[in-house]
């Protein structure tokens, strides 16, 4: 489970997350929805461990006796960002990968001369090895029949994603379309079957087919057992997936959280009458 | 799929050591099968004193009984040396001391060494490679020599020679063939063409000597590997190598491990003829310790509808010096360098590629890709020439720079004299940084920061580790992925 408390961020010694708290459990979908430069996509790289986003000493302190008197102003004050229990905020990007984070990003930036094949074989192999350096996992006498193995599943999560098998030839997202993005990015989300997605604005520049593949992975690793936080300016995506909560983030804060409707709501009337909460 | 290690020493004292390894990782059965052949190391001493002047050219020549031309051609090209200035251009050639230096050595019977001679950054990479412990043992050990390089060899003479193609060393050829070595020797990359030319052509020795007859296609690559002794590897190699009307060759050289020398200079000279219908492909891996200045003269004669290409990686060395050039002189020949360059810090890699357009309808591609790491420096230096009545020429330049470090450093020196207008000119030159975002992206994904900056690297000269052949390919992303180890983070 992954819990958020107070978290403070800062781009660049500007403050853009001022104290957001969230709490996700296995087999939820949270989404969280604002307005542009809200601070959704610094929420995403926050989590993820992204270096130029820090966590911001919040300047809260509490006194000993505080905090063993009251629990719950402690949980306010301290800022913490955990995940089973585990402290994540000192750890790098590939640790947190590691312990089952997953982010699924807006605009994934393109790795040319690494073929998406072989990348997503390495991923598989990382993940079946337990993430141990991909010279390790496997000996020379099983890796013919490994590779196979791999390329047979592989085949498999690209047919259901329809992504063109051409596609697993072509380097990284090099000259991919959005689409072409959005859905290797699924792809890759279920070679990893992480614990924890982050899905970052999820519907930008996707066609409706795009969007019901990625939405159908979302719920797929979400049944298996899977948190899922939908970062999302529109809410076309809640068509296809049905979240159990919904907050909106406006100035850097979450002004208000609720149930589908919440999302509804902000569907008909826009941002406008959450400005005036933050 | 045979898989080549090369490990080559030339010690304080004088001893050159040498070992060729070679395992063959079989899957006849579930288990992993390593077969090994080595050589026993071999030991030189010198007979000639440090510096160079008349008498030690000619002490050489006298050594090797040459024939009279090639002693006069020695002692002309020391005139020549002697004469010319250093250039001002490239890297600093300033720290090269010309008399604190060796240029002969000649073997003795004398053997004996160990693993823990050698230096240690040399026995990490050859841990990293993947000798198991006990057979570095068994090798270094003298064991039980199997010579099975050696008889992989003699079949593979023994084919070619039906064939009557030569391959042989520089020397031997010099013996064996002196009027076909007398008739191009020189003529590609003449005795006064640069200083290093000229050193060379004063001091040479081994190297290889290749003549391929006519419509002869040679498909398995020619490995230097396979020339047993300490000829190919001397600081002064020449190869020349003749590709007879409509044949073909892939000659390799070299190889990813690093070559230890405490020799501070290495200047070759390559010449190649590609007559008629002819294809020549010459590809180079080299990985010389970091004390050493790499001065290459490279070059190729393509004649009409013939096809030159030079693949040409240059990972190691203080200072590389090298720019494979091809001079098209038959309408519709064609030309291609493919050059990598990588440098850490300390290093500096000035490396590139020319194409001279002296006839119609010829073509030509240069690609250069380099690497800066640390205060690693590289430099693309290149010349694209058109020729006034080379009508209908084309070529493309494209130079991509990678830096992986805030002081690492690229410069492109692109030159181009084009004398004809129906002609076709491209040039590209991309210098990227290794992007925060796309480590951000790969470590999203559980890679290590070092295992995420090998994976761009990677990629980044995937254009020219597709070109070479499988062992090379293999071993080169090895080593790109131990270059990259705590590299970052």
């Amino acid at each position: 489970m992954l819990a958020i408390r107070n978290l403070h961020v800062s781009v660049h010694g500007k403050e853009i997350l001022k104290g957001v708290s969230l709490s996700i459990k296995s087999g939820e979908i949270h989404v969280v929805m604002g307005p542009n430069g809200s601070g959704k996509s610094t929420l995403a790289y926050a989590l993820m461990g992204h270096k130029s986003y820090r966590i911001s000493d919040t300047g809260y302190r509490i006194s000993d006796s505080m905090s063993e008197s009251s629990n719950i102003s402690r949980e306010v004050a301290v800022a913490s960002i955990t995940f089973d229990g585990k402290d994540l905020s000192e750890l790098p990007t590939d640790a947190r990968a590691r312990l089952g984070l997953f982010l699924a990003f807006q605009s994934p930036v393109a790795i040319p001369g690494v073929s998406v094949g072989k990348f997503l074989r390495y991923l598989l192999k990382l993940k079946t090895s337990g993430f141990q350096k991909e010279e390790k996992a496997a000996s020379w006498a099983s890796s013919i029949k490994e590779t196979v193995a791999l390329n047979r599943r592989l085949d498999a999560l690209a047919e259901k994603l329809s992504i063109k098998p051409e596609l697993l030839n072509r380097s990284l997202n090099d000259n991919f379309s959005g689409g072409e993005k959005k859905k290797l990015e699924a792809l890759q989300m279920l070679v990893v079957q992480p614990k924890i997605v982050i899905v970052d604005e999820i519907d930008t520049g996707l066609d409706v087919d795009a969007l019901k593949v990625v939405a159908h992975a979302v719920k797929e690793v979400v049944k298996s057992g899977a948190g899922a936080l939908i970062i999302t300016h529109y809410q076309r995506i809640l068509k296809y997936l049905h979240p159990d909560r919904v907050h909106v983030l406006i100035g850097g804060k979450l002004v208000r959280s609720g149930d589908a409707k919440l999302a509804r709501r902000i569907e008909e009337k826009g941002y406008k009458e959450f400005a005036s909460l933050h | 799929m045979p898989h080549y290690i090369k490990l080559a020493i030339i010690d304080k004292d004088r001893q050159l050591r040498f070992w060729e390894i070679f395992v063959n990782m079989g899957n006849s059965s579930s288990q992993t099968k390593y077969k090994y052949g080595f050589h026993e190391p071999e030991r030189y001493v010198f007979k000639v004193k440090k510096g160079l002047n008349e008498h030690v050219v000619r002490e050489i020549s006298w050594q090797k009984k040459e024939p009279q031309w090639m002693r006069d051609k020695r002692l002309q090209a020391l005139a020549f040396f002697q004469k010319r200035p250093l250039p001002s251009w490239g890297g600093n050639l300033k720290t090269i001391n010309f008399d604190d230096m060796y240029y002969y050595i000649k073997p003795t019977e004398n053997q004996s060494t160990s693993w823990d001679e050698l230096p240690p950054e040399i026995r990490r990479t050859y841990d990293r490679i993947g000798i198991p412990e006990a057979e570095k043992k068994r090798l270094l050990g003298g064991v039980s020599a199997q010579y099975e390089s050696e008889v992989v060899y003699k079949s593979i003479q023994t084919s070619l020679a039906k064939q009557g193609v030569i391959f042989l060393d520089m020397d031997s050829g010099l013996r064996e063939y002196p009027e076909l070595v007398r008739t191009y020797f020189g003529t590609i990359i003449p005795t006064n063409d640069n200083k290093f030319a000229a050193l060379n052509t004063s001091v040479w020795s081994g190297g290889s000597f290749i003549y391929i007859p006519k419509g002869v296609h040679i498909k398995l690559p020619l490995q230097a590997y396979f020339r047993i002794n300490a000829a190919n590897m001397g600081q002064f190699e020449r190869t020349l190598i003749i590709a007879d009307e409509g044949s073909f060759v892939h000659y390799v050289e070299g190889c990813t491990a690093p070559i230890y020398t405490t020799d501070s200079l290495h200047s070759a000279v390559v010449e190649i003829v590609v007559k008629k219908g002819a294809r020549v492909r010459y590809t180079t891996i080299q990985n010389w310790s970091n004390n050493v200045y790499n001065l290459v003269t490279k070059r190729m004669r393509v004649e009409e509808e013939g096809i030159g290409e030079w693949i040409d990686g240059n990972i190691g060395s203080k200072l590389t010096m090298k720019y494979p050039s091809c001079y098209l002189v038959g309408r519709r020949a064609h030309g291609e360098v493919l050059s990598i360059a990588y440098a850490e810090d300390g290093q500096h890699q000035d490396a590139g590629g020319k194409a001279i357009h002296l006839a119609s309808e010829t073509t030509s591609t240069i690609t250069s890709k380099s690497i800066s790491k640390g205060t690693g420096r590289t430099s693309y230096r290149g010349l694209l020439q058109i020729v006034k009545g080379a009508k209908k020429s084309k070529s493309k330049v494209v130079c991509d720079a990678l830096l992986l470090d805030e002081h690492a450093r690229s410069d492109t020196y692109p030159t181009m004299d084009i004398a004809e207008q129906h002609v076709q000119v491209e040039h590209e030159a991309t210098v990227t940084k290794i992007g925060e975002e796309q480590l951000f992206y790969l470590t999203s994904r559980g890679l290590a920061e070092d295992e995420a900056a090998g994976m761009i690297v990677g990629g980044f000269i995937e254009p020219l580790v597709k070109e070479l052949p499988l062992e090379y390919a293999v071993e080169m992303n090895r080593l790109i992925r131990l270059k990259m180890e705590g590299s970052v983070g």
